[in-house]
């Protein structure tokens, strides 16, 4: 590793600050665990990316990746898209339940009405 | 057999009442169930005020699939033997629903469509441009399921125990007609269309604008290749 730039040190900041947001967020119980762990992930790799400078450009080399920082993007990019296919998954599975909820409602408060009628 | 005729409203309080009326009049030996999804317009305390039905009131709207499934779990959950699917809408017609419920008593499928196709059609006109949309539903679903469907829009159905428990569980919530056709020719259904008299619609508006015509063909395909292409519920190929 050679000397460290200014804008490795904001990297390593960042990616770090970002590490403990999630981890202090299921700490409080604010983000479930199922739902960390591609934030937990992601971010991993972006503290490994920030001082491993040289992986970088061993990975955008490996890709056939001219501009270094352009693999970053790819990166940043994929993790974005696998965590926002992740929100359409968890979205449409709320979306089931709670549509069976709103029916379980309907069909009980009739159950409920019937049975208030007659007593 | 104990059987069930749901009816799905949103915003039929013109119609509703009506319909119950003639359903207890003609079909006294038959239960009603209104499940009212969410209208604004007291659809529901008509029919409750009605009294011949059986009245679900769902907290918000689901949409067209979510009340009918309401319909099925509700048929499940009290041992029904059969279950109707009977539109709001008045484009129904009570008289009609003995010719859907006695194919499915005798056995002859597992689901009955009450289709405007299938004889020459009488008192339906409809645009052109639905036409030419329905032929290619027509073909696409031919496609897909080998099963020759005339009508998938058709909300007009009956369903034997088995076909409705089984959509009790799975119910598409997109376009729930088309897409239910392609389910349960998937998963082996047996499915068969009956001619039935249809009236244009006497209150509320269609769920198709024709201007959206081509719009909602395109999300009706892709749906149901959708639907196509989901793995099979039930895997066994043996005829049931």
């Amino acid at each position: 590793m050679g000397e460290i730039s200014q804008i490795q040190i904001v990297a390593i900041t960042v990616s770090l600050l970002l590490f403990l947001f999630i981890m202090y967020l299921v700490r409080s119980q604010r983000l479930k665990e199922e739902y960390s762990l591609l934030w937990i992930f992601f971010s991993l790799v972006f503290i490994l990316f920030s001082f491993w400078r040289s992986g970088l450009d061993y990975i955008s080399d490996f890709l056939g990746v001219a501009y270094p920082p352009a693999a970053l993007f790819m990166i940043l990019l994929m993790a974005i898209f696998l965590i926002l296919i992740e929100f359409s998954i968890i979205i449409s599975k709320l979306a089931d339940k709670n549509k069976s909820l709103a029916q379980e409602i309907g069909m009980l408060k009739e159950r409920l009405k019937k049975i208030e009628k007659r007593s | 057999m104990k059987t069930l005729i749901i009816i799905p409203v949103y915003n039929e309080s013109a119609n509703i009442s009506k319909i119950l009326d003639e359903i207890a009049e003609m079909f006294p030996q038959y239960d009603a169930l209104v499940v009212n999804d969410a209208s604004t317009d007291g659809s529901g305390r008509i029919a409750e005020e009605n009294g011949k039905a059986a009245v679900v009131n769902l907290p918000f709207n689901l949409g067209i699939g979510g009340a009918v499934q309401t319909g099925f779990k509700y048929g499940r959950d009290r041992d029904y033997d059969i279950a109707l699917q009977f539109d709001g809408d008045g484009q129904h017609q009570v008289s009609e629903i003995k010719k859907l419920v006695s194919v499915i008593e005798e056995g002859g499928a597992d689901v009955v469509i009450g289709s405007r196709f299938n004889e020459k059609t009488v008192g339906f006109t409809t645009h052109t441009l639905r036409r030419i949309g329905i032929r290619i539903f027509q073909g696409f679903s031919y496609l897909m399921i080998g099963q020759k469907i005339t009508d998938h829009t058709s909300g007009f159905r009956a369903y034997n125990r088995r076909s409705f428990c089984f959509l009790a569980n799975h119910y598409p919530t997109d376009f729930p007609e088309p897409e239910v056709v392609i389910l349960l020719g998937r998963n082996h259904f047996v499915i068969k269309e009956v001619f039935t008299q249809m009236l244009r619609r006497q209150g509320g508006v269609s769920s198709i604008p024709l201007a959206k015509g081509p719009y909602y063909m395109i999300k009706v395909m892709l749906a149901m290749f959708m639907a196509s292409i989901r793995s099979r519920i039930i895997t066994d190929n043996k005829k049931l």
